[in-house]
């Protein structure tokens, strides 16, 4: 994508400058653009600081390094927390948002004063809330349970960032309602931008919950009312978990973008996706409950409705997608021609080009490890030998950080040239940068979930309780295992430093893009750009063969339809295990 | 059947609500029944499992509660370890355990076989039970007691680490729990 032309849309105002895409035809309203890029260039700075702070955090909890000294540990975790899941995310978030609700539908970023008002509050919340905790003045780590108490500032900090980030997700409906008077699109939203719908509806509920928590917790802190620290758990998760929802709603429609741009996937039926997004709206942005299951506050019929809605709609919505994803990839390479046997649209699809590779492993690492173990982890009884052990970050790091993380650095490389019209920089790092990320995600969750599993507690500076009261030794395979779990970290915070060189240097230093040249490979422009993967002219016949009915139930996507058992079998042996550890602890009712 | 070929980057035209193909199909339906698996586990445990985070919750504050402590040990004690009170209430005794910043309060002495009410709650910010080796975890919160009925299924010296984050000596707070194989005599009760 270059700029050719710069057009002054005659439906909008005279600050209403677009440029066309030349990759894509669309057209780019430079307001917005600029909008992106503020977002995106905050994003990289938060994951810088997370990133450098879970270096350290790593290297402490290594027991035979024990870095940091407990002080500094507890505060260094909290900014990771903050940095990372606040921070990175939302930042990123809000620029999908100006992205999904302009470019992909041709139209103007509306508000512009308001939405760099709403910018500029999460940029002054987030340094308030980075300072605080910086300075010592708010060791209170991420959740800040009630009465741990922070300085009043910190929790004003949230506030401000929340109530910028409420006026970009505001401001993404206002786009997409202009952009539908002005006609700037014809037929229904594009499936992504659907998506990211609801990441911007489950983003609302989610920051309605954070007012509701933060600012009592606010005046609590100023002495002017008193807040129930139970109650605090149960609406300060109404934001920690919905907030997650905004990541894997946001983090899927990303997958159903890349898949389009690196092989050309299809919607196989836009119903089954559509209706998957709506129950995430419906049945898990309230969900706190997971995070309460063995808390004195609430009975287990509270626990169980809460915790499942009855059906775990939101997790069939997940199972859903890691369907309707794959077999949308699987689809879209065998209309391309790739139709031998089960599995040739995989292994022949572009595993160098990082969009890809950071797609396929945030599905798989996503699906496999963060969903099978959440599900799992958050049932009501199962919880017991789980809970604030080294399996809730376990489980939370191959979602967040595996699914989410990597799915945002697979469209980095996108936004790269498509927003930026850079190269992307260092491109033979950028191509290894998915496997070491992921990879690195893998050894650490894995690690840390079976280090778990012996009782080893999360947020702990010494397993090794050398200045504790009584004697308490863990046995031996936790030390290998926490060292593994520092060898997978600092793999992955490797992965993310590149990231960040990457982004960095492309962003600010990066050498322009003229012309995208098509079917050569150039270095610094992911193949899905150099290769368009279009489909071919008898794409329609090739797509009613693949779905005759002598295909039996496999139908067009078979290796898909294998994946999603071997999926499901994993999850019922791991599940059930569970039930069979658990049934071995002390009787408890 | 519907057979277009877009991508999720454009739009649909008309009406999208289409039949989907029988492989997807079968795997919403599997998918969700297995997510009423999921689900009806938990009634189902707490039906015939052992093993349920239900017990008795009431309000409570710390004074209250660090008061009825107080009784309890008085009542109990039968020795000390570090300065800490070494309490063995008798079979199916309620039994008061308490968590502050940065320790636990106080070492248990109980019975193998034996059901207990173990109340947990906190006497300052949240803290986190976790008993070791059996890996066995409740939230410890400020205000609330929490009676879970408990039956040891086995004898040793066991540990209870603080897994919630509770103040910058978080990792010091390590309490005792004891578990006898039968009834100890009063006199061999008492720790050296």
């Amino acid at each position: 994508m270059t700029t050719s032309t710069t057009v002054i849309d005659p439906r909008g105002s005279r600050a209403d400058v677009f440029r066309t895409c030349q990759s894509t035809g669309r057209q780019i309203h430079l307001g917005a653009e600029r909008l992106i890029k503020a977002h995106a260039v905050a994003s990289v700075v938060a994951l810088l600081i997370g990133a450098i702070a879970a270096v350290l955090i790593v290297l402490t909890r290594w027991q035979a390094v024990h870095l940091l000294p407990a002080e500094w540990f507890y505060r260094v975790l909290g900014v990771h927390g903050m940095s990372m899941l606040i921070f990175f995310i939302i930042f990123f978030e809000v620029a999908v948002l100006h992205f999904t609700s302009t470019a992909l539908v041709n139209a103007r970023g509306c508000a512009p004063k308001t939405s760099w008002l709403g910018f500029g509050l999460m940029v002054i919340g987030a340094v308030i809330v980075e300072t605080m905790m910086w300075s010592g003045k708010a060791d209170v780590l991420f959740t800040s349970y009630v009465p741990l108490r922070a300085d009043p500032s910190f929790y004003l900090g949230v506030i401000l960032f929340a109530v910028g980030a409420l006026i970009g997700v505001s401001v993404f409906f206002i786009n997409l309602v202009v952009a539908q008077r002005e006609q700037r699109y014809e037929g229904s939203l594009p499936l992504v931008v659907y998506g990211a719908v609801t990441a911007a509806i489950i983003a609302v509920i989610t920051l309605l919950h954070g007012a509701a928590i933060y600012i009592p917790t606010y005046l609590w802190s100023l002495g002017l009312m008193n807040v129930d620290p139970e109650i605090y758990r149960v609406v300060w998760w109404g934001l920690g978990h919905s907030s997650q929802q905004i990541n894997v709603a946001a983090m899927v429609a990303i997958w159903y973008m890349l898949g389009a741009l690196t092989i050309g996937s299809v919607v196989v039926n836009e119903k089954i996706s559509r209706s998957a997004f709506v129950l995430y709206i419906l049945f898990i942005s309230m969900a706190s409950a997971h995070h309460l299951l063995v808390d004195p506050g609430m009975g287990p019929a509270w626990k169980i409705v809460n915790t499942s809605y009855f059906m775990y709609m939101a997790v069939l919505a997940s199972m859903i997608h890691g369907f309707t994803v794959p077999a949308g990839m699987e689809l879209g390479m065998r209309l391309r021609g790739y139709t031998n046997g089960m599995f040739e649209w995989l292994r022949r699809a572009p595993w160098h080009d990082p969009g890809f590779s950071a797609l396929i492993f945030s599905v798989f690492v996503f699906g496999f490890v963060g969903g099978i173990t959440g599900v799992t982890i958050g049932t009501e009884q199962i919880n017991i030998i789980v809970h604030n052990t080294l399996r809730v970050p376990g489980h939370f790091h191959a979602t967040v950080v595996s699914g989410t993380a990597m799915a945002f650095m697979g469209a980095t490389y996108y936004l790269i040239p498509l927003v930026f019209q850079k190269k992307v920089a260092f491109w033979k790092a950028a191509q290894i940068q998915p496997y070491l990320f992921a990879g690195g995600m893998l050894i650490f969750t894995l690690s840390m979930t079976f280090a778990g599993s012996f009782g080893v507690p999360r947020r702990h500076w010494d397993i090794s309780f050398s200045t504790a009261a009584f004697d308490m030794q863990f046995n031996p395979v936790v030390d290998v295992l926490l060292a593994f779990v520092a060898l997978g970290g600092l793999l992955a915070a490797t992965g993310a430093f590149i990231f960040v060189a990457i982004a960095v240097k492309s962003v600010f230093l990066g050498e322009p893009i003229g012309q995208i040249p098509r079917g050569v490979a150039v270095a610094g422009i992911p193949a899905g750009l150099t290769h368009p993967p279009v489909h071919a002219v008898d794409v329609d016949e090739r797509n009613a063969a693949l779905h005759a009915d002598s295909r039996g139930v496999m139908g067009p996507m078979p290796g898909t339809v294998v994946l999603v058992f071997v999926f499901l079998a994993a999850f019922v042996v791991y599940f059930f295990v569970n039930w069979k550890i658990l049934s071995f602890v002390w009787k408890i009712g | 059947m519907h057979l277009d070929t877009h991508t999720g980057l454009d739009c649909p035209k008309g009406v999208w609500w289409k039949p989907a193909h029988k492989s997807e199909k079968l795997w919403v339906t599997i998918a969700f029944a297995w997510c009423m698996v999921l689900f009806a586990m938990m009634p189902l445990w707490h039906w015939k499992g052992g093993q349920n985070p239900s017990g008795i919750r009431r309000h409570t504050t710390p004074a209250a509660y660090g008061q009825r402590l107080g009784e309890f040990i008085a009542q109990y004690q039968t020795g000390q370890d570090r300065g800490i009170p070494i309490v063995s209430p008798p079979p199916g005794a309620d039994v008061y355990l308490a968590a502050a910043q940065f320790q636990w309060l106080p070492i248990l002495r109980l019975q193998k076989g034996v059901e207990y009410t173990l109340h947990l709650s906190a006497l300052d910010v949240n803290h986190g039970f976790s008993l070791y080796p059996i890996n066995v975890n409740f939230q410890v919160v400020p205000g609330y007691d929490y009676g879970l009925r408990v039956t040891p299924n086995a004898s040793g010296d066991f540990r209870i680490l603080c897994n919630e984050f509770c103040g910058i000596g978080h990792h010091m707070m390590v309490g005792r729990v004891i578990v006898d194989d039968g009834p100890v005599a009063a006199a061999a009760r008492i720790e050296p």
